[in-house]
Parts: structure tokens; C-alpha cells; sequence
């Protein structure tokens, strides 16, 4: 079970800030392409994902990051703050 | 070293001056603030910044201990808010401290820009035609380039 968080417009089109995600995924890559596959809003949210950075345990990661024993990942667009 | 994530509004002058006397020896201190904008052209209402709390303060410690360790500080502070926040409203400030001033502003800016591309923080501004996020600038990415 991984705690899978949304920030900004990837949560407003996700439709929710967090959800637990039951998975096998190997990397962040295949957790993508599993909810891509589960819902349409997913597939598009996750369209380009040049737009995306996603946090692996609060770091910032690869999209091939691996998965095992991770708790925590966080999807959003690039950081604007300052 | 200070760092802080808070909703509420700060003082800027009584954070600078505590800030100052916290590091007599220092000789050098620079502060930078940011503030909400606004043009005649859009009329903002409201600026709502959202983060990711645990990850933001990681983040900004991260980034503090590495000014603090490159430039040798005296001390430094970071104070970030977030939340709806309305033009000319303070919403971040970094100060640092070093024996001399090349070292100060240097620090200053490595943390800013680090902040503004790696510190999970998110604005959307709210106008009389809309909202919309705030979309990252190339910029800000390749000004990390001269670290």
C-alpha cells in the first residue's frame, strides 16, 4: 500500500489530494501506467509527463525511481514559490 | 539557522532586526523578501499558495544547510507562507549572515533561487476572469545551472 498525493492542478483534475494505492508497481513509471490505466481523468492528468516531477518519500525522484518499500509518492507540476 | 512554514503574516522589519542582533559578529547581512503582485492589467484578488507539508521544511533545510556549509554563514533564515495571501502581502523572506557582505548576497541568492525550483510550493492567482496556476518559468530552472 503506497500513500499516492496530488498537489495544484494535478489534484483539481485528479479530483483528490490523497488516496492509498494497493500496487505491485515496480517503479514510479509503472504506478503511472497502472492508474493511467484504471481511469480516464488518471490517462490525462499523466499525459505529459515533461510537465510533471514527482517526490519519492518527500525526495524528489526519477520517474524510474524504484518502489520497493516506499511509502509515500507525490505527483505535481514544477514548483513556483518565492 | 531558522526555517519556517507558516500561514500567517510575518514582520519583516522585526524579523530582520532579530535576525541582525542574533549575529553580532558577523559584519554582513542581507535580506531578500518576495511579495504578492499585481498590474493594472488583471486585478488579482487573491494569491492562494499551496505546499506539501514535511516535504517543504525537508526541502528548505536542505537547501539551508548547504548555503549555510558553502559560504561558511554566520546564520540564515528562511520564512515561506502559504495560504491566500493579497497583492503587496509579504509571502516568502531569506536573510543570511557572513563575515562579509560577496559572501551574504551570494548565499541569498543560491537560496532563492533553489527555493522557487525546489521547495514544493504552488501559486495560483485568482483574478476577476479566473483562476490559473502560475506556470513555472525556463529561467528559473536554468539560473541553478550557475551553482
Amino acid at each position: 500500500m503506497i500513500d499516492v498525493l496530488y498537489f495544484a492542478w494535478l489534484r483539481e483534475r485528479i479530483g483528490v489530494p490523497r488516496e492509498k494505492v494497493e500496487t505491485d508497481a515496480a517503479t514510479v513509471q509503472d504506478l503511472i501506467a497502472e492508474l493511467s490505466a484504471r481511469e480516464e481523468r488518471y490517462a490525462l492528468a499523466f499525459s505529459d509527463l515533461a510537465s510533471l516531477r514527482v517526490a519519492v518519500d518527500q525526495e524528489l525522484a526519477d520517474f524510474d525511481a524504484p518502489l520497493a518499500g516506499v511509502r509515500e509518492v507525490a505527483f505535481f507540476p514544477p514548483m513556483t514559490g518565492g | 539557522m531558522r526555517i519556517v512554514v507558516q500561514a500567517k503574516p510575518f514582520d519583516l522589519g522585526a524579523e530582520a532586526n532579530d535576525f541582525a542582533k542574533g549575529v553580532a559578529g558577523a559584519g554582513a547581512v542581507v535580506t531578500f523578501t518576495g511579495i504578492v503582485r499585481d498590474t493594472a492589467q488583471r486585478d488579482l484578488e487573491v494569491m492562494e499558495i499551496e505546499h506539501y507539508p514535511g516535504m517543504t521544511e525537508r526541502a528548505l533545510t536542505t537547501i539551508a544547510e548547504e548555503a549555510m556549509a558553502r559560504w561558511s554563514l554566520a546564520d540564515c533564515l528562511v520564512i515561506h507562507r502559504y495560504g491566500r495571501l493579497q497583492a503587496a502581502d509579504p509571502i516568502m523572506m531569506v536573510a543570511t549572515a557572513a563575515r562579509h557582505r560577496a559572501d551574504a548576497f551570494a548565499a541569498a541568492e543560491f537560496l532563492m533561487d533553489y527555493l522557487k525550483s525546489r521547495a514544493p510550493f504552488w501559486k495560483k492567482e485568482i483574478t476577476q476572469s479566473g483562476a490559473d496556476w502560475v506556470a513555472a518559468r525556463d529561467e528559473d530552472e536554468a539560473a541553478l545551472k550557475r551553482w
